[in-house]
């Protein structure tokens, strides 16, 4: 038990590095069969019969074309496939709330939640999340891989499956006059404004920001952690992000970012990655993607604790299924996001309906991670409550 | 009448539409003499209470031109014109106390203190509420409030004042006992009184003269004796006071009576009111205090009639009878003991004057 | 009823059986009075538990804290004899209780929310509890402290273990302390340093703002009521329903619609730019702050004031301002000296709710009130579904009830409770 709790127990240890790494070869073979991927009939993934199970599945996502990407590639075959029923709530941002709400009043109504990586650590500590078991739960890797070792240390807790790699990173405006033809290639160009003048978004919090900031300050990458732990490290990170308090929009959905660049409202701003792909490829606006020192998350799926065994055995079923190689690999066709297993990596192909190639739209690709930060989940599962009480003084001044 | 000089009050030919299709008042010309008691007098949407709007300035006249003591007022606003005014619903402003609903256009005159205090005791006591001065309007009664109302727009001592249905919301033991107030306020104060009401006894016993309001014109303008007694038309003799209705045509006519033969073949001697000819169609109206059982041979007509029903009211019987082919006419009698007992079902003798048949325009 | 026998005033009235009349009158009306309590008890039910247990329990979580003794039964008990003044961590027998406790409570899994919740007092902590869940299985007997201190140094730390005696006892006031920007110090309660300080801030600034908007709504509402009570029915029916559309358009729709208007590239600074108020540079910031909150939440809560004010204006008969009039009082007299006073009511309930109904919004002032149009409500938002520090949100949210309460009682003094009217 104690071994599958938490792979990345140490937050500067070797299991961070090495989540890295997978990371970086993910990409790397996304590259490399990006073009050529065969496609996988999704019919001829022989599916176990699932026996003493409910015909239906309460699923809750993030809504928007992040749970469409999820509906199309993994619930529309599956109930295709099994008739079963499936009702989708839109809670994800506010599950850890609810399910502990509902876990207080011994009702669980969901049975599998969507959650981000941090949540999901969360909902473990706080026993609201059960434990799975990858190598019996999962399925294996089409090779034969086992399911542990292909999602590897992006299992960042003993009751997370992860689905996704995505990125919260910068798009900018490309037809900025102000900036005489100059475009931002570096994440220190966000905190210039001498150079590139005009508004920007960030997101009204402090996770991201705060490394961002010290990074353009001068701290090294890999002390950026041991520099936020200090009172002084929290104020150096805080004047920096002084320097251009007057030209932030606080953001809190999403969806902001986007509309904010798309009105013009901003010339620049944070967000996730796959948000951006669709002002920039779907809506064909201005807008240009500032790859470096994007911050990779993951987002996956939960089992609230104490189900039902029926229910729990339908869940099992469809997250064995959802979580397949080539489901993973699907998604990718809906939604600019990372499939979270090793396997899936060369399985993705174009997009639905715009038909370019999605490997390069991926926070993955090599062009587009060379300058990435790691979230650190741990320390920040520490320092949350501090630092938030601390950024909000300070935006609140 | 039109030519009084001096008039408190005169409208001259005044015409009012709310909807540029329909006339609500149509040529309104009257005079009202300084210190009069006038009623207009009419069914709801005669346009009496319009007429007093447009007096108040409250609504602009379509036509025409109102004159206040020689003056035209059409461009006054009504604050400007000096009118006092009681409200059906009284209109004590609820958050004021009794004193300060008097004091209020004593102060919008910037009289002072001492002053105010003075005339609102004096007010108050004219309407017997001496004691009532600090208490809220809701606090009083229904006949209370209306003393209130009326000492408040005689408290500031304007020249005319306008009632409309000031009585409308009392039973019936208060408003005779408010009418005979009001009167004898109007008595001793000696101001111009424009009152509006629906109720013919009130106007009956309050006014100097009453005009009658129908579709939007006055059909008769009097004291309101000679109302009673010799009403212009059928609608006023319908209006005031209980009257029996007979149809019939002229079959002769001469200065001061004229013969009308009945539906039914009953020759009737009438007084000619509006029929100028033979074979006018008319409609006969007789008030029936004026039919007699005693004598009728001696009298000009003399009919035969059934009794239907007889009503005991104390002071007088009512009684129904079936004459000359109507079946609703009543006569009063004086309850004179028992002297002569009438009994229903049985046909009697009835008689009545010439003078007190008038024959007036046709009324189906 | 009775047949009352009156034979001097101090005789007991009784009724034909001899029983006290006011006996049989209380027995004959409590039938009435069980009938009647049988037909509210549905709502009395259902205001028990959807209004009075809520805030029951609101007040509850506010100064519950019994997790620590709960989880670490033993150890609680093991450092009442361990004093932190003396700059040193607790003994061998601390540690060895802190074992035993740990060991029953990563079997149940109840360290880590221990964890969590000491580390809204002490940051780090909860790493602390989530490393030591899983290793305490591979621990041997002895020597306790030690091992513990392998596993981090943390356990050596005076504070965090500081931060578990001060929070042994089942009742606590740090929720409050912390809602108020103070905490309990060497030296007890002191202010927290001034970076951290925000919710005084962030309760002054909704009260204030709250009354911008409550303002605002008279100021807008007013006449609009007065339109809608004077009109003709057909237009004010017209007008009635465009106030009423504010209610039936979803809260987002409402906002993203402010947004489109008010933003530095939007319609009303456009229109400012191309009749040449303002040039391109000098665009009007009318949202994501404070003005963005008042115009925002103007709109939504402005129905608010208008139906009691209406309705109340409804009931002011014509005849008060013709009356005022034939007095010889101007147009601005009655209105300020009649009209006006007896709408003072409507005012009143309008001011309440929309006061009320403000202080309590959070999406609103969160999509559009950037970072100096946010209210207390955000945070109590934040704690609840993001930081998951409910004790935090309960007490933050018990001294908004009690702040509603007294500004209720404040208003009662000024203008009187009994003077407001919904009609």
């Amino acid at each position: 038990m104690a071994g599958l709790y938490c792979p990345v127990c140490n937050p500067k240890g070797e299991n961070y590095m090495k989540l890295k790494t997978i990371l970086m070869s993910t990409a790397a073979a996304g590259l490399m069969l990006g073009g050529t991927s065969v496609a996988v009939n999704s019919a001829s993934h022989g599916m176990a019969p699932c026996e003493g199970c409910t015909d239906s599945l309460t699923v809750v996502s993030w809504g928007g074309a992040y749970q469409n990407s999820q509906v199309k590639a993994y619930s529309e075959p599956y109930a295709e496939a099994t008739g079963v029923k499936f009702v989708w709530d839109e809670s994800s941002n506010e599950a850890v709330a609810k399910l502990r709400a509902m876990n207080e009043a011994g009702n669980v109504t969901w049975d599998l939640v969507d959650v981000v990586a941090s949540d999901a650590i969360r909902l473990c500590d706080e026993g609201l999340a059960m434990e799975i078991d990858a190598d019996n739960d999962l399925a294996d890797a089409p090779d034969g891989t086992k399911a542990s070792e292909d999602f590897g240390d992006l299992m960042v807790s003993g009751c997370f499956v992860p689905q996704i790699v995505y990125s919260t990173t910068f798009g900018y405006r490309t037809d900025v006059a102000d900036w005489g033809g100059k475009k931002p290639e570096s994440i220190c160009d966000v905190f210039d404004l001498e150079n590139f003048p005009g508004k920007r978004s960030l997101e009204k919090r402090p996770i991201n920001n705060m490394e961002w900031a010290l990074i353009c300050d001068g701290v090294a990458k890999d002390e950026v952690y041991d520099v936020l732990a200090t009172p002084e490290g929290v104020q150096k990170a805080l004047d920096k992000l002084g320097t251009i308090k007057d030209s932030v929009v606080w953001w809190s959905a999403g969806a902001e970012t986007p509309q904010l660049l798309a009105d013009g409202e901003v010339v620049m701003g944070s967000t996730y990655n796959g948000r951006l792909f669709s002002v920039i490829e779907e809506q064909k606006q201005p807008v240009a993607m500032l790859w470096d020192a994007q911050v990779f998350d993951l987002d996956g799926w939960i089992v609230p604790a104490g189900l039902p065994a029926d229910r729990l055995a339908r869940v099992k079923h469809f997250l064995k299924y959802a979580t397949d190689t080539q489901r993973l690999a699907d998604q990718a066709k809906y939604i600019s996001y990372g499939p979270a297993r090793k396997s899936s990596a060369p399985l993705v192909g174009k997009h639905a309906e715009l038909g370019i190639d999605m490997a390069p739209h991926m926070p993955t690709d090599p062009n587009n991670a060379k300058n990435t930060f790691l979230y650190n989940y741990e320390w920040w599962a520490d320092n949350r409550d501090d630092l938030d009480a601390k950024f909000q003084a300070w935006l609140a001044q | 009448m039109a030519d009084i000089r001096g008039a408190a009050v005169r409208f001259e030919k005044v015409q009012k539409s709310y909807d540029g299709e329909n006339l609500v008042v149509k040529d309104l010309n009257l005079d009202i003499a300084p210190g009069e008691f006038l009623t207009m007098l009419g069914p709801s949407g005669s346009g009496k209470t319009t007429c007093l709007m447009m007096l108040a300035g409250f609504e602009p006249a379509t036509h025409g031109e109102i004159f206040l003591n020689d003056k035209p007022i059409n461009n006054v606003p009504p604050y400007k014109r000096g009118i006092g005014m009681v409200f059906q619903n009284y209109a004590l402003f609820p958050h004021m106390s009794v004193a300060e609903n008097l004091a209020f256009p004593l102060q919008i005159r910037k009289m002072n203190k001492t002053d105010q205090q003075a005339k609102v005791k004096r007010a108050l006591e004219m309407v017997e509420l001496g004691a009532f001065g600090n208490r809220r309007p809701a606090q009083l009664s229904g006949g209370q409030q209306q003393r209130v109302a009326v000492a408040r727009a005689l408290v500031f001592d304007p020249e005319l004042v306008l009632m409309d249905e000031p009585l409308g919301a009392l039973d019936k033991q208060l408003r005779e006992q408010m009418q005979y107030e009001i009167k004898h306020i109007h008595e001793n104060l000696g101001v111009s009184v424009v009152y509006v009401t629906h109720d013919q006894t009130e106007a009956l016993t309050m006014s100097d003269r009453v005009a009658v309001f129908e579709d939007g014109v006055i059909q008769q303008l009097s004291p309101p004796d000679v109302l009673y007694e010799s009403p212009k038309n059928s609608f006023v003799a319908q209006f005031i006071g209980e009257n029996n209705k007979l149809h019939g045509k002229v079959t002769k006519i001469a200065k001061g009576v004229c013969e009308v033969t009945l539906d039914d073949g009953t020759k009737l001697k009438a007084e000619p009111v509006n029929v100028s000819a033979v074979g006018d169609p008319t409609t006969i109206s007789l008030r029936p205090e004026r039919v007699e059982f005693d004598n009728p041979d001696k009298l000009d007509n003399t009919v035969k009639g059934k009794i239907l029903e007889i009503l005991y009211l104390g002071d007088h019987l009512r009684v129904v009878m079936s004459v000359a082919g109507n079946p609703e006419f009543i006569v009063k009698v004086r309850n004179r003991g028992i002297k002569r007992p009438l009994e229903e079902g049985k046909t009697y003798s009835i008689g009545w004057s010439a003078e007190d048949c008038k024959a007036l325009d046709f009324s189906g | 009823m009775a047949d009352a026998a009156v034979s001097g005033t101090k005789t007991v009235l009784t009724t034909h059986d001899g029983k006290p009349l006011k006996v049989s009158l209380a027995k004959a009306l409590r039938r009435e009075k069980l009938r009647a309590l049988m037909l509210i008890a549905p709502l009395l039910l259902f205001i028990l538990l959807s209004f009075i247990m809520p805030i029951a329990d609101m007040l509850f979580r506010s100064v519950e804290n019994g997790i620590v003794a709960e989880t670490l039964p033993k150890t609680v008990v093991a450092l009442k004899n361990w004093d932190p003044a003396s700059g040193e961590a607790p003994g061998e027998d601390v540690f060895a209780a802190l074992h035993d406790d740990m060991k029953v409570a990563v079997a149940e899994k109840t360290h880590t929310r221990l964890g969590s919740r000491l580390n809204y007092d002490q940051p780090g902590i909860s790493s602390l509890f989530r490393k030591s869940g899983r290793r305490i299985g591979r621990m041997k007997e002895g020597d306790y402290k030690q091992q513990f201190l392998d596993i981090d140094d943390g356990w050596g730390s005076v504070e965090n273990w500081t931060t578990i005696k001060r929070l042994s006892p089942t009742i606590t006031d740090s929720y409050f302390l912390a809602s108020v920007d103070a905490e309990r110090g060497a030296d007890g309660i002191e202010r927290k340093p001034e970076n951290e300080r925000i919710y005084i801030l962030l309760f002054v600034r909704t009260i204030l703002l709250s009354m911008a908007i409550t303002v605002s709504c008279i100021l807008l509402g007013y006449p609009i009521a007065y339109l809608l009570a004077n009109l003709p029915v057909r237009t004010s029916n017209l007008l009635m329903i465009l106030v009423l559309l504010p209610f039936w358009t979803s809260l987002l729709v409402r906002t993203s619609a402010w947004k489109v208007l008010l933003q530095q590239q939007g319609v009303i600074n456009d229109v400012l730019v191309w009749i040449g108020l303002i040039d391109d540079a000098g665009r009007l910031v009318m949202i994501n702050n404070m003005t963005g909150t008042i115009i925002a939440m103007t709109h939504i809560l402005l129905p608010f004031m208008i139906l009691p004010l209406f309705s109340v204006m409804k009931t002011i008969s014509p005849s008060y301002v013709r009356a005022a009039k034939s007095m010889g009082a101007t147009d601005w007299t009655t209105f300020w000296r009649i009209y006006f006073p007896n709408t003072v009511p409507g005012i009143g309930a309008g001011s309440i709710l929309v006061f009320i109904l403000a202080i309590g919004y959070y999406i609103t002032p969160e999509l559009v009130g950037g970072t100096s149009g946010v209210f207390i409500s955000n945070r109590i938002a934040y704690h609840i579904s993001s930081s998951l520090n409910w004790g935090l949100a309960a007490a933050l949210g018990t001294i908004l009830l009690v702040l509603v309460l007294a500004l209720y009682w404040v208003y009662d003094r000024i203008v009187g409770i009994d003077n407001v009217k919904l009609g």
